[in-house]
């Protein structure tokens, strides 16, 4: 689905290159080229290691994004939508399979990174730390979730990193189809009853300021994103795509019928783009500190699918490992 | 199974709709179980596994509800049948409505439910009955792959640890109480088979032992004996666990009756 802070570059891996100069004007004019690096490319440490921390993140994002979607699995109100969301969610651990593969061309496990996810070091995107309490957080999260995730990935499929962006370009066909089914759950609610209405405009104005805020803090405040696009790992700052973002969704609600909460929300002719109120960023802030309303929660839910499932996966290995001194006995 | 012209005048649409309602249940209510552990299963390859049988078998149970629907022609939809009925009315077998437990208990129950559905599939391909037919020739090929993952399992789970032996072990002994209903005579699969719909049940045992045997001696496991169980979900006798489970499937439809989703 989506992963945030996509430019949260670690301070100390910066500038650890400096013995390398040559190869890394290489590595440099490969990228200003458009020239795709790949895994046994030499590539400096700290374009490496922001690679495992955005991709992780990301991939981390999509197992625990299958949670609160998932949560409606068992109570979608009709078969296709069961069918469709089984599928949806599906996809998303599929996702994190690409990502967790496209991560570990670059030196690290899944096991470590599941390991980081476990341990709540590494992060995940900060949405998913909301809940779903109707049908309607369904459709919603389809449409605009997956929809701020389509515009965040869509560059990312041009990084210069290839294995990571060719992940992406299977990835956002997927997601693009997941958008279109959030709106037409979205749709069928606002234009249904008085109640499927009000239940559609409730998960809109849960979901709309989160939404917004998945393309991270403004630029002004946005630390590394220099370094980011100079690699071409990032190609729009956050402040351009969240722009992007809600000038193609407002008109988006006005044709459901359903009001963005946001009073300050005006169009701004001279410039051509909505104006959005003031983002609350101390709630991002809290949410991402790990005081959101199901951080707690999410985190417990894949600690405890882990844990549970130690021995299933013990028991394969040893599967495994009987039948290869069978066969070395029977060699 | 024959499909003369004798027999097909013989199956009243009574009879069809009852038929493919007990097939369309017991697919359906597998795959709201399995659908449960979509995000929570013990590695990532086996959630996506898990989640990929749930939607073939919600495939079948679409297609089954949605056609006994149509000969029944009361205007009932696939939705109707699987969202309106009470737990009375629902004929699926009793073992698949048995919970998750965990993922050893789920392995058996889906190793044993997939064995019997490959008998039947293969079978019910001559179903004087087009619709049922065409319905197991594309089932069989999705029961073949569901029988390869949960046969697997269960020779890792039983040859695996001791812990994993003992869990699949305990699935198996609790489970296998519901397995006589498969073969077992006097319900609505007994007469399609008089019919020429589907075949007869007591004739799917053999083939099934034999598989069900081969792969228990191969993952060390011990067959159960068998016991004489009588409460039969195709006859409407369900256990404890089904109207639960039908609460928590048909909450919406319930909730906001007449409802377009």
């Amino acid at each position: 689905m989506y992963t945030q802070g996509l430019d949260s570059l670690g301070a100390d891996c910066l500038h650890q290159a400096t013995d390398a100069v040559t190869l890394e004007q290489r590595f440099q004019s490969k990228v200003d080229e458009d020239e795709r690096i790949e895994p046994k490319d030499w590539m400096p440490d700290a374009y490496r290691q922001t690679l495992i921390r955005q991709i992780s993140q990301h991939a981390h994002s999509e197992i625990v994004g299958m949670l609160p979607e998932g949560n409606w699995i068992t109570r979608a109100p009709s078969l296709r939508r069961k069918a469709v969301l089984i599928a949806k969610v599906q996809d998303e651990g599929g996702h994190g399979m690409y990502l967790y593969s496209a991560a570990e061309t670059l030196g690290i496990s899944r096991d470590e990174l599941l390991e980081q996810l476990l341990a709540g070091t590494a992060k995940y995107s900060s949405i998913f730390n909301y809940p779903t309490p109707t049908w309607a957080d369904v459709g919603a999260i389809g449409w605009l979730v997956d929809g701020a995730a389509i515009m965040n990935q869509i560059p990312i499929c041009r990084c210069s990193y290839g294995p990571y962006a060719r992940a992406m370009v299977r990835i956002c066909k997927e997601e693009s189809f997941h958008q279109r089914q959030g709106f037409e759950i979205m749709m069928t609610l606002a234009r249904g009853t008085p109640e499927q209405h009000r239940m559609a405009q409730d998960a809109l104005n849960r979901w709309w300021w989160p939404s917004i805020m998945m393309f991270g803090p403004n630029d002004a405040t946005s630390k590394h994103t220099a370094q980011s696009m100079r690699w071409k790992i990032k190609r729009f700052s956050n402040d351009e795509l969240r722009q992007k973002f809600i000038d193609i969704t407002v008109p988006q609600a006005e044709f459901l019928g359903l009001k963005v909460p946001d009073p300050d929300l005006r169009w701004d002719e001279a410039t051509q783009h909505y104006i959005h109120g003031p983002i609350d960023w101390k709630e991002f802030e809290e949410v991402l500190k790990g005081n959101g309303p199901c951080n707690r929660e999410r985190l417990e839910t894949r600690r405890r699918a882990h844990d549970d499932g130690r021995w299933v996966r013990e028991a394969a290995l040893a599967h495994a490992e009987k039948q290869r001194a069978r066969e070395t006995q029977a060699a | 199974m024959s499909a003369s012209a004798a027999t097909v005048l013989s199956a009243s649409t009574d009879l069809r709709f009852r038929y493919a309602v007990h097939l369309g249940d017991t697919s359906l209510i597998l795959a709201q179980r399995l659908g449960e552990w979509v995000g929570h299963a013990p590695a990532l390859e086996e959630d996506l596994a898990l989640a990929n049988i749930a939607l073939d078998l919600l495939g079948q149970a679409r297609y089954l509800l949605s056609y006994a629907g149509e000969i029944e022609g009361k205007g009932r939809t696939e939705d109707d049948l699987a969202f309106l009925r009470d737990p009375s009315d629902f004929t699926n077998l009793a073992l698949v409505e048995q919970p998750n437990v965990d993922f050893g208990h789920t392995i058996v129950r889906q190793f044993l439910i997939d064995a019997w559905q490959l008998e039947l599939f293969e079978c019910l391909q001559g179903s004087s009955e087009p619709r049922l037919a065409e319905l197991a020739a594309k089932a069989l090929k999705e029961t073949r792959y569901h029988y390869r993952f949960s046969s697997g399992w269960m020779v890792r789970l039983g040859d695996g640890t001791e812990e994993s032996h003992k869990r699949v072990q305990d699935g198996l002994d609790s489970l296998w109480k519901f397995t006589s209903e498969f073969f077992a005579p006097g319900a609505v699969d007994e007469e399609a088979a008089a019919a020429g719909l589907g075949p007869d049940p007591a004739s799917l045992r053999a083939a099934w032992a034999a598989n069900v045997e081969q792969v228990l001696t191969e993952a060390t496991l011990k067959k159960p004996a068998d016991v004489s169980y009588r409460w039969f979900g195709k006859r409407n006798q369900h256990s404890e666990h089904l109207s639960h489970l039908l609460a928590e499937m048909q909450f919406m439809q319930r909730t906001y009756p007449g409802v377009q989703w």
